[in-house]
């Protein structure tokens, strides 16, 4: 049976206010809330030690808390951990926890599956099952074991968070907002198949660092890894991303799978060197792993080399991002719960 | 590029425009008919809202030299605009945005494929004449489901697959559109496919074709996200 109650986690402190208020509760209950929700990460509406009983009562006859820990989790070799999430009561998501030097990055989902079919994707081959609330989104962090390392949050999981907007935008809230869990938009990436709408809205409404999936700087040729080119081209992306004053300190970066002859040759550092002439941004160059059936291969380790050096004499900022959790198929674009998914029946 | 906007950005521009006509084609759905403000390509898309909502996005399914143009949608059960959408009358306004897109049909021999209300672009193309050198395999769960059947058997004959995966019926291929591509003992990977309607059905059929040697470079997909 699904969730009854609303959940309080994932509700912003107006609308805790709210709630408070409606619920007759004094005043100053509703920071004590927030409080317990996204500073104490407390795991239980009963463990707001502070609200009086029959508050807490109150709260619980509403609500539940909405907050659940890690059904499972993998660690691979080079210490990179995939956790499992449910969502609802058979739908489940991964968050996978990233931790170098210096940072611990988590990367977060943020729908079950996804709706946009890019043909390097495992998400993608799931299809799409539902929307993460900012609750659930928000919760990948709360109830993370390792949530005190965390340096820096990227929406990269599964999912294109774009696609999911109101709630995204909800939980970037909560996550910047001084009475939420604190922390810098500096330390946030959203990462867009370049949804345009949603895209200006984000860019609009939120701080956070916008990172887009480009992979050919070609309409012809990214159309065929990535069907979002025939409504949202990336020409018209970069056109929209052109008309915004980014040189604050907000960073755009474009994400780049290295695909052996099909998106790594010098025809392509031409090609993104021309559209992305003139804007602030970096590239990050991204070997690419092979998921089942699939027809594409990685580039070489020396293609991509030669590729960023390339880009770089161009005077475009590029880097190589560190393959991680491979093993446990939690690098990038391998994150799926598809063998979980509870057959549907399809419109076909 | 004033205000900000950029030409694409102004193309999404909603303008509010009469409903002409509303036919219900089967169960929850319904082909509307609204006043043709522009031209546009088969298989281009307009943006359409109601009561501010965000737009979303409709597949044109009229030809480019009809007078109008015809949309087809079905109803989401939760969906915030097609419930609305369906209860509109004539004469009532809604929102729309101009055609933009780039799944367009062209004259190259090529199949169509779609699920659902994934037919619409396929329908615009057809009108458009791009129709004489092209296989249409439309899979839907029942008989009602093959919308505009009568044209698109006049149109295309033998070359039109009805894949019904819930109900068996006289002219229907019993099983789903999956199932048919993978019985086929050859696909011939010289053609161009196109894909239309659910991400489901578009990741499902792409890895059918790629399997049986299709090259990635000749499947186009349109997903109804
Ligand atoms: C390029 C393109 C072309 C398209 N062409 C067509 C077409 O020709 N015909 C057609 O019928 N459709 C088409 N679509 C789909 C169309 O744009 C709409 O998505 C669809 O009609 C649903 O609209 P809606 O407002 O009724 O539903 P929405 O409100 O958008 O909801 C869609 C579904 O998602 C679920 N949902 C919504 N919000 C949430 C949430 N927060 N959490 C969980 N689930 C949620 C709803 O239950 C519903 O089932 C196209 C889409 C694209 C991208
Ligand atoms: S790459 Fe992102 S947008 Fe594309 S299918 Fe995978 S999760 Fe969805």
């Amino acid at each position: 049976m699904e969730q009854q109650k609303p959940a309080l986690f994932g509700k912003t402190a107006a609308e805790i206010r709210e709630i408070a208020a409606q619920l007759g509760l004094p005043a100053f209950a509703s920071g004590q809330i927030v409080d317990w929700l996204y500073n104490k990460h407390v795991d239980s509406i009963d463990k707001m030690s502070n609200l009086s009983r029959q508050a807490r009562a109150l709260l619980s006859e509403h609500f539940v808390l909405g907050k659940s820990a890690p059904t499972s989790v993998q660690v691979s070799a080079d210490g990179t951990k995939k956790y499992l999430y449910r969502s609802g009561t058979n739908r489940f998501v991964e968050a996978a926890y990233i931790p170098d030097e210096d940072r611990a990055t988590l990367c977060v989902s943020s729908q079950v599956g996804c709706k946009m079919g890019c043909l390097f994707c495992m998400t993608g081959k799931q299809g799409f099952q539902s929307q993460l609330s900012a609750g659930e989104i928000l919760n990948q962090i709360s109830s993370l074991p390792e949530r005190d390392k965390l340096t820096n949050i990227v929406y990269m999981g599964m999912g294109e968070p774009l696609d999911n907007l109101e709630e995204v935008m909800r939980s970037l809230e909560i996550l910047t907002a001084e009475w939420g869990f604190g922390m810098s938009p500096r330390r946030i990436t959203v990462s867009t198949i370049g949804m345009i709408p949603a895209m200006k809205h984000f860019i609009e409404h939120s701080e956070c660092h916008l990172a887009i999936s480009l992979h050919s700087p070609f309409h012809d040729e990214r159309r065929k890894l990535m069907p979002i080119e025939n409504v949202y081209p990336a020409e018209e992306v970069i056109e929209v991303l052109r008309t915004f004053d980014l040189s604050r300190q907000r960073r755009i970066s474009f994400e780049y799978i290295m695909f052996k002859d099909l998106n790594d040759t010098p025809r392509h550092v031409k090609g993104l060197t021309k559209l992305l002439n003139g804007l602030r941004c970096r590239i990050n160059l991204i070997r690419f792993h092979p998921i089942p059936d699939t027809p594409l291969e990685s580039s070489t380790e020396q293609t991509i080399q030669l590729f960023r050096e390339a880009l770089v004499k161009k005077g475009i900022r590029t880097t190589v991002r560190a393959s991680r959790g491979q093993d446990i198929f939690a690098a990038c674009g391998l994150l799926s719960t598809k063998e979980l998914v509870k057959v549907q029946a399809p419109d076909f | 590029m004033d205000n900000g906007l950029t030409t694409f950005l102004k193309n999404l521009r909603l303008e509010t425009v009469t409903l002409e006509g509303k036919i219900e084609l089967g169960k929850d759905v319904y082909v509307i008919r609204l006043a043709r403000r522009q031209s546009f390509l088969p298989g281009q898309v307009v943006g359409l809202s109601l009561g501010g909502l965000p737009p979303r996005l409709y597949s044109i399914a009229s030809g480019p030299d009809d007078p109008y143009i015809e949309l087809l949608f079905n109803i989401k059960p939760d969906g915030l605009l097609t419930p609305r959408l369906a209860s509109l009358k004539p004469g009532d306004a809604l929102s729309v945005s101009a055609p933009f897109g780039a799944f367009l049909g062209d004259q190259k021999p090529a199949w169509w494929i779609a699920a659902g209300t994934g037919i619409a672009p396929y329908r615009a193309m057809m009108r458009a004449g791009l129709g004489h050198n092209k296989m249409l395999i439309h899979g839907g769960r029942t008989a009602d489901s093959f919308y505009f059947e009568n044209e698109m058997l006049s149109a295309f004959g033998e070359r039109y697959v009805r894949c019904c995966s819930q109900e068996s019926g006289p002219g229907l291929y019993s099983g789903r559109l999956t199932s048919w591509l993978k019985e086929q003992p050859q696909i011939d990977p010289t053609l161009l496919y196109y894909l239309c309607g659910s991400a489901e059905m578009v990741v499902e059929v792409r890895d059918i074709l790629i399997s049986k040697g299709v090259p990635i470079e000749h499947v186009m997909s349109e997903i109804y996200f």
